[in-house]
């Protein structure tokens, strides 16, 4: 069964005699070996001539694994290729709608630009056909179409218009696919079919419904009022009014509220309630894709209040393997930014088990730190003590990251979560040491002042600790902070000038600025030292590191030539600097449709088609209108159970005797 | 949508390789290669990886990378959620989802993933209909194939693709109509230490999972469980008819034939479940000193009236172990000194004599004192038991008079259960 190849040149004369005879067992033999040779990705074109003349070939499985090989080779072999054409013209007009859809299948597959007409042809028969599965057909053969030949595109627009119309379940996925890879921007085809999709919606198969979802999602952004535009104000106040006191909190509030009253009181489109209706069922969905699809759109579509529903669906997806969970994950430390509440019931679930791959837990450990407020942030450094103490190292240096990052959002756990970065810096383990120095320098930079001990204590550290980001790390805090600490910065000076050829370029860097705050503040003592410094920088293999002491040169040691600036290098290098604000990376990325590969990867994925923004006036809503009344009216629920063959699946409990037919 | 597909397996071979659309060249998968490197670990391998021309999204499942080729933008989740479909499906047709099988199966994977995907857009990913089209390998199959040169492609055309139905095929008939649910629950926990023995519980969660298999049912049929309020968050297999749960806590369904998952649920955490096992330990190393020691019983938690059985321990001990002493009253321990994994396979639990597993962990001359006491996975198994209470009622169907026969069997098992020490 094609396990065993032996040298492909001298075996292919053999393949191509099997094809030739009459037995259908022979043949199926041989197409057996050249599939699985295409499996493996060895080249078995030159059997093209004898193979496509099995396309019409009575044995089926043969003729299946034909039409694998020439749509496999036909790009490459397009001459031959069209002598089975006349084969799939045939299968169009057969009376049986399995063999026109697949005839339609294979034949829009083959990549042979000669063959446009013949496919625009077929495909706009197979559109109005009788059978909703030769229609589907047709729906996926429009993009391949596409993509072969773009000048079509009117044309097939026409075609996707009038597969939208289609009422079957069956085809509604299919088609909007093809909208969306050939005529996303074409809005406007959708208005007509609004409602019915939001209808069929779960009746559709799951992948259709991924598909549908996303689209409306960007359709509903075109055509609706934000409803929480009332909010976005409140939002910020409340903000505001959590650190802010209680007073300040009460008096917004009734600004808020008098604002409020003046605004026009939204009222939701009933379109757009209805988009929201019917795809909540969805979140209970086998399928990670739909939940995610549904949980994105109440994300970017519902009221705030309204939101807080996919947080559980959501929480659930945790469970799967373990891809599933770094999408959801990224996804939710998106989420969690804005919509902190929603997941706050769900603390629990992001806690991180030692046995979760590394890529995991850093993306709960951003959930965490996200969700991290005054009331829970007890709890938070507790389960971060434990990571601590992980053998996962890359894990715990995201974990010191994260205590840095609560530490500067709640100030009231600053001074205990600096006392326990400070405890680290004694641990064995550098990388450790390293990754707690860089936190805590940005945390003593909030206020040194007070905080001279720490600096001297990793004063002692550089004799130490090898790796240079944090070597670089507390040079620059003692020559920022070297009046806290006069007696220590200057030795530390003395030291790094020794080893300063040894040192990695960052660390030089930092050196020079050492050696400059320090002239400018204690000159007696470093001035020599400086000197020293900034000779080696002179003759350094790195050019920005001979850049710089040039440059420092020219503007601390005052000469003839030196300019004006002179005066001020003082307040130049010694400036009051603003803390750095350590902030999530996944801040601001919902600006990307949630749950898309351009949102993961946070750059824009090619043929991304970006989410508008709101309207500030909604457009005419009778455009959705319809004719026919039966999908407008809310009762179109009782209608449709006409409609759809399964009455077991409709919403009617009343009737029974169901059916078995299928639809052909 | 999805471009290509290239199998991989651990040692980087390219081991199977099926295009959609015009052909991929398989350097592409030196990005994912490279990547694979950076990570070490398989499971830290990025699942979406942005090469300058392609987008790769790939899962790991059974020793086999599923590499995808991507060009242009599609929820990473749908493509995802889609490989693993493919790896359900191998699974199904050959018992396992492993590179022998699908070596030796070739052409049945090639038509399979020929039905599944049309132009990269998933068509046909039932396995009801794909059972169909393409009839699983089976011994004397395959026996007779080779002798009469028959086929494994069903020769009459599926049906359930053309119904809005298709999990289920048409006109299916069978004389006796049969139903068997598997209820399955698994506890998640993460186990605090908190003192030495006392146990603090911060998070505990029921999953449950209810299995229908050897359905026969060829009528709709409506079931009903006992206390449905338990469940806090219900996914459905796409038979279940949502309206009817909605308003009366009732399944009421078609079913597909063969087995399936008909729900997954989670019960809400505000039910406390009962954790049924627990663990005392002591596990600790000194300084100063080439050895530790290491102390751990379990013990069944009172009031369960049921045995715990099939209890196994893992535990991954830091790099600085060099082998353990240790005795067993109960079942085997093995200590891989590679992997540095403990694994203590205890079997059942009797309350009267409580497995114990003690003695000495001796550590790399020199190397320093491990920081992390190691968590303790811990893997159980309950017969006869719904840990959250949930019981099927009724079971009804329509259109037939005479009762169906029906079987429910409960399972408890341990889920993610971790203790840390």
């Amino acid at each position: 069964n094609g396990n065993f190849f032996p040298p492909v040149l001298c075996r292919h004369d053999d393949l191509k005699e099997m094809l030739d005879s009459n037995k259908d067992s022979l043949k199926l033999e041989a197409m057996k070996r050249i599939v699985a040779m295409i499996a493996r990705g060895k080249n078995a074109s030159d059997l093209f001539p004898a193979v496509v003349k099995n396309v019409a070939c009575k044995n089926i499985e043969v003729k299946k694994l034909v039409y694998v090989y020439l749509v496999r080779y036909a790009e490459e072999q397009q001459d031959l290729a069209l002598l089975s054409i006349s084969t799939f013209q045939r299968g169009l007009k057969d009376p049986n709608q399995l063999i026109r859809a697949s005839a339609l299948r294979v034949l829009s597959s083959i990549r042979v630009p000669i063959i446009v007409p013949i496919m625009m042809l077929a495909i706009k028969e197979a559109a109005s056909d009788m059978s909703p599965y030769v229609r589907k057909t047709a729906a996926h053969a429009i993009p391949k179409l596409y993509s072969l030949d773009s000048d079509q595109k009117d044309q097939l627009i026409e075609v996707i218009e009038k597969l939208l119309a289609d009422k079957t379940t069956l085809v509604a996925g299919s088609v909007v696919m093809a909208f969306e890879e050939v005529c996303p921007e074409r809005i406007d085809l959708i208005h007509k079919n609004y409602r019915k999709l939001c209808n069929l919606l779960i009746d559709v198969e799951e992948w259709g419904q991924v598909v549908i979802i996303n689209m409306l999602t960007r359709y509903a952004r075109t055509q609706f009022l934000s409803p929480n535009q009332n909010e976005s104000l409140l939002e910020e106040s409340a903000e505001k009014a959590f650190y802010g006191s209680e007073e300040e909190d009460t008096k917004d509030a009734k600004a808020e509220a008098a604002s409020l009253a003046k605004r026009k009181p939204y009222v939701m489109d009933p379109d757009h309630r209805l988009l929201l209706r019917n795809t909540k069922p969805l979140l209970q969905s086998r399928n990670a894709a739909v939940v995610m699809a549904v949980a994105q759109l109440y994300f970017h579509l519902a009221p705030k209040a309204e939101v807080g529903v996919i947080a559980k669906a959501l929480v659930r997806l945790l469970r799967s393997h373990s891809e599933v969970q770094y999408v959801v994950l990224q996804n939710v430390a998106t989420m969690s930014i804005k919509r902190r509440g929603m997941f706050e019931p769900y603390l629990k679930s992001f806690y991180i088990r030692s046995t979760d791959p590394t890529q995991i837990k850093i993306l709960k450990l951003e959930v965490l730190t996200n969700l991290a407020n005054e009331t829970n942030i007890s709890t938070i450094l507790r389960e971060f003590q434990t990571y601590i103490r992980s053998m996962d190292k890359d894990f715990v240096a995201a974990t010191i990251q994260a205590i840095g990052r609560c530490a500067t959002n709640i100030g009231k756990v600053r001074d205990t979560c600096l006392n326990g970065l400070v405890q680290l810096l004694s641990n064995r383990d550098e990388l450790v040491v390293a990754e707690s120095v860089v936190v805590i320098k940005k945390l003593l930079q909030m206020q040194p002042a007070q905080h001279s001990e720490i600096i001297k204590h990793m004063a002692k550290l550089t004799d130490n600790i090898q790796v240079p980001m944090a070597r670089a790390s507390i040079l620059w805090l003692i020559g920022e902070y070297c009046e806290h600490v006069p007696k220590i910065a200057p030795d530390v000076l003395r030291k790094m000038a020794k080893s300063f050829t040894n040192e990695e370029d960052i660390v030089k860097l930092q050196v020079i600025n050492l050696a400059a705050k320090l002239y400018l503040t204690n000159s007696k003592q470093s001035k020599l030292l400086t000197q020293y410094v900034l000779n080696l920088a002179k003759y350094d293999q790195n050019y920005d590191i001979r850049d710089r002491a040039r440059f420092i040169r020219q503007l601390i040691v005052p000469t003839e030539k030196s300019g004006a600036l002179n005066k001020y290098a003082k307040k130049l290098f010694l400036a009051q600097k603003p803390a750095p604000i350590l902030e999530s990376s996944f801040k601001d990325r919902d600006h990307f449709q949630l749950g898309s590969l351009s949102h993961l990867l946070n750059a824009k994925a090619v043929g991304y088609q970006e989410l508008p923004d709101w309207p500030d006036e909604a457009p005419d809503p009778s455009v959705r209108n319809v004719e026919v009344p039966e999908w407008t009216k809310c009762t179109s629920r009782e209608k449709r159970k006409e409609k759809v063959e399964k009455p077991f699946y409709s919403d009617s409990e009343g009737e029974s005797g169901p059916t078995e037919s299928a639809d052909s | 949508m999805i471009h290509s597909l290239f199998l991989i397996n651990c040692s980087g071979d390219i081991f199977l390789e099926k295009h959609w659309k015009s052909v991929v060249s398989q350097s592409v998968c030196d990005y994912f290669f490279e990547a694979q490197e950076k990570a070490i670990d398989v499971e830290n391998v990025p699942p979406v990886i942005s090469t300058p021309h392609h987008y790769l999204i790939s899962i790991y499942r059974d020793k086999i990378f599923f590499v995808s080729v991507i060009q242009t933008e599609v929820p990473p989740l749908f493509v995802i959620e889609f490989l693993h479909r493919v790896a359900d499906t191998f699974q199904d047709y050959f018992g396992e989802c492993s590179e022998t099988a699908i070596k030796d199966n070739v052409v049945i994977v090639y038509e399979l993933l020929e039905e599944m995907l049309d132009n990269g857009f998933p068509l046909a990913t039932e396995s009801n209909i794909l059972k169909e089209l393409i009839k699983p390998p089976t011994i004397l199959r395959s026996v007779v194939n080779s002798i009469t040169g028959s086929s494994n492609v069903g020769d009459t055309l599926p049906t359930g693709q053309l119904s809005n139905i298709p999990w289920r095929r048409a006109g299916v008939k069978y004389t006796n109509n049969e139903a068997y649910f598997d209820v399955i629950e698994e506890i998640d926990a993460i186990i605090d230490k908190s003192g030495s023995t006392v146990f603090k519980l911060p998070h505990c969660s029921v999953v449950g999972v209810a299995f229908v298999y050897l359905m026969r049912f060829l009528l709709p049929l409506c079931h009903y469980l006992q206390n449905p309020r338990l469940l806090d968050d219900v996914s459905f297999h796409p038979c279940i008819r949502f309206k009817r749960w909605e308003s009366e806590r009732v399944l009421s369904f078609i079913p597909p034939d063969g087995n399936f998952r008909l729900i997954s649920y989670r019960v809400s955490s505000q039910n406390l479940v009962a954790i049924p096992v627990y663990v005392k330990h002591m596990i600790s190393f000194k300084e100063n000193s080439s050895s530790g020691r290491f102390d751990v019983t379990i013990g069944p938690k009172q009031n369960m009236g049921k045995t715990v059985e099939g209890v196994v321990m893992t535990v991954h001990m830091p790099k600085a172990v060099l082998n353990m002493n240790l005795t067993a009253t109960q079942g085997s321990y093995i200590f891989d000194p590679v992997t540095k994994v403990l694994t203590w396979d205890v079997g059942k639990i009797t309350p009267q004599k409580l497995p114990n597993l003690k003695g000495i962990v001796n550590l790399q001359s020199g190397a320093p004192k491990p920081e992390e006491n190691p968590s303790l996975n811990i893997q159980f198994k309950i017969q006869q038991l719904a840990i959250s209470g949930l019981k099927v009622n009724r079971l009804d169907m329509y259109g037939e008079k005479y009762k169906p026969f029906k079987g429910v069997k409960y399972i408890t098992k341990a889920g993610k259960f971790q203790v840390r020490t």
